[in-house]
């Protein structure tokens, strides 16, 4: 369980976050969204310690503003939307940093597998700096899986945090790390994750909180949360749920998950 | 080194592997070196006489005892030290600032660490003679080390906003900090005597001549403690190349990593500015060749740095020793030879670093 209760937070003057309520479960993809500027990020933020905060905020009953950095690296991962590599690391170098940082441990293939996970197989030896952007980002993304490799651990589950996964990735590599969260969670994991698209969102998460002006709107399941109502206030423009738009060219990824 | 480029086809358990041979080939090549360094010098002396004399038992000639273990000896400890410390010092900086730009010599730590120890030859003696008795050869270290810190401090928390260091900030902010230091330092030059002006003249162009067993042990401790201590910080450097968030996440207490790091540092940049000098490029010249070769993973970087930048030093002071014999070269001098066009190169082969 990864609770937020009444969180307040502040950058400099300006109030970012008012009093937010937030809850994900183990074994369920949470997803949040929101229009640009409403506090996902933020939100995201103050859960994995990075911003100060008032309020409780708990993962596994683990206090966030209390716990030392690697009491929570023992519990969660977090993939933020852009991770700057300072040095001319290899990929097979980055994924072993969040191996030998995590506490799965592992095996010594742990790093191979982590990056078969994100399509990356045979990709170890390139120089991180060479590949592109989306490759970069699963890069990353094979760092935090081999941090917290194991689902659950014998404090309850380990959680994957993960701010806007799939904005750089082609379609099949949104889907294939969807899926990978997806399953991470039907494994007894938590998983958090900032998205926006709001199609994918519907296909792989099984809660939703919708944020606008730094409060979360709603949350709850999607048939709950995406009503025309709801995505129409909070993003102020007109939208329409399960309407294809009439006469125009549109691509529906909802075939690959069935 | 120039088939390191080839690197990138290795796998990176490779570079581990080959991190860790190179380790062994410098542990040897630093042996060997430290051992020929004895016999080379203004006086002649053969090592197989000297050796021979000392398997066999006999009494060593008189006068190649004095020049080997009196000159010589400390004169190659010294340079053992301030060759790791200002590598070591080299890559720890450039971790911290996440920049392979980030030098001592280059930002003004040096140029601070050098305030500290004019500070102490000049002003040393007004301080109550009890103080300066029982603080003897190590005020000057300690007076180096403590304008290093302050210099560190400085340089940090001006060029790093929100954990992300601007380069160009650094770079000018380390200029302003070495022209305000070399001005206070004038004023200190200014107000010496002839005798302190003398000392102040060598010790600035930056050499190991002087070396005596005292000067080692008063400035060993704070190197020893940077050399050492550096390693412990390996991890910690590793997740800090993510950024602050990235290490945070992976569970590094970076506030104590990089006040850890500033303290290693300003110790070994001071120790060593203080019985050295202005040596510069080390710090930046070995870990630049040790990337290259064996990546930038620090467990094995700090370490190698540590062996190469001793061998290096103690190659540059044969040079300044053997060149111009009987007199010798300031090694600093000797450094800036070999490191200014290296440094050029760094920026010519890579003109992206200073837009990071």
């Amino acid at each position: 369980m990864l609770t937020a209760r009444n969180l307040t937070v502040h950058l400099g003057h300006r109030q970012i976050l008012h009093g937010v309520d937030f809850t994900a479960k183990a074994g369920e993809v949470t997803a949040i969204v929101g229009p640009n500027g409403s506090g996902k990020t933020t939100l995201l933020r103050a859960i994995t310690g990075d911003v100060g905060y008032t309020g409780d905020a708990r993962i596994e009953g683990l206090d966030v503003a209390r716990a030392k950095p690697w009491e929570l690296a023992a519990r969660r991962g977090v993939l933020s939307q852009f991770t700057g590599v300072a040095f001319p690391f290899t990929v097979a170098e980055i994924v072993r940093l969040g191996q030998s940082n995590g506490i799965s441990g592992g095996g010594p293939d742990l790093g191979e597998r982590a990056l078969a996970r994100v399509g990356l197989s045979g990709f170890g030896h390139r120089p991180y700096h060479d590949l592109s952007g989306g490759e970069q980002q699963r890069t990353q993304l094979a760092r935090v899986l081999a941090q917290v490799w194991d689902p659950t651990g014998k404090d309850g589950a380990n959680w994957l945090i993960l701010d806007e996964p799939v904005a750089s990735l082609d379609i099949a590599h949104q889907l294939e790390v969807m899926t990978l969260a997806r399953d991470f969670a039907l494994s007894g994991g938590g998983v958090v994750a900032v998205m926006h698209d709001l199609n994918l969102t519907a296909m792989f998460a099984q809660s939703v909180a919708l944020m606008a002006e730094g409060r979360v709107v709603t949350q709850g399941d999607i048939g709950h949360v995406f009503t025309d109502e709801n995505l129409s206030a909070a993003y102020a423009c007109d939208l329409k749920v399960n309407t294809a738009p009439a006469n125009a060219t549109y691509i529906l990824p909802h075939a690959a998950s069935a | 080194m120039v088939a390191m480029t080839h690197v990138d086809a290795a796998t990176a358990s490779d570079r581990s592997t080959t991190a860790r041979w190179v380790m062994v080939a410098l542990s040897v090549a630093l042996v060997a070196i430290s051992i020929a360094s004895l016999f080379v010098g203004a006086t002649g002396l053969s090592p197989l006489g000297v050796i021979g004399d000392l398997v066999a038992g006999r009494p060593v000639d008189l006068r190649a005892q004095v020049v080997i273990f009196d000159i010589r000896l400390p004169r190659l400890s010294l340079g053992l030290l301030v060759g790791a410390a200002l590598a070591v010092s080299g890559v720890v900086m450039q971790g911290l600032f996440r920049n392979p730009l980030a030098d001592p010599g280059l930002v003004g730590v040096s140029a601070g660490a050098g305030l500290g120890a004019i500070l102490a030859i000049v002003l040393g003696g007004l301080l109550p003679p009890a103080v300066g008795t029982a603080m003897g050869y190590s005020l000057v270290p300690i007076a180096a080390f403590v304008g290093g810190w302050l210099s560190v401090i400085a340089l940090y928390s001006i060029s790093t906003r929100g954990g992300h260091t601007s380069v160009a900030t650094m770079l000018l902010a380390g200029i302003a900090l070495a022209a305000l230091v070399s001005a206070l330092s004038g004023i200190m030059i200014y107000l010496a005597d002839d005798a302190q002006l003398r000392t102040l003249t060598f010790w600035g162009l930056g050499s190991l001549a002087g070396a005596t067993w005292s000067k080692v042990l008063a400035a060993a401790p704070l190197m020893l403690v940077g050399i050492f201590g550096a390693p412990l910080l390996a991890r910690g450097l590793n997740g800090l190349a993510l950024g602050e968030p990235a290490a945070r996440h992976m569970g590094i207490d970076v506030q104590i990593l990089k006040r850890f790091a500033i303290l290693l540092v300003s110790a070994a940049v001071g120790a060593a500015v203080a019985v050295s000098g202005g040596i510069g490029f080390v710090g930046i010249v070995v870990p630049h060749l040790l990337r290259l070769s064996t990546g930038p993973d620090h467990r094995y970087l700090l370490i190698n740095a540590a062996l190469l930048g001793a061998i290096i030093l103690i190659l540059a002071d044969m040079v300044a020793r053997v060149i111009v014999a009987p007199a010798e070269l300031p090694i600093g001098i000797v450094m800036a030879i070999i490191g200014g066009p290296f440094f050029l190169w760094i920026l010519l082969r890579r003109r992206g670093l200073l837009e990071m």
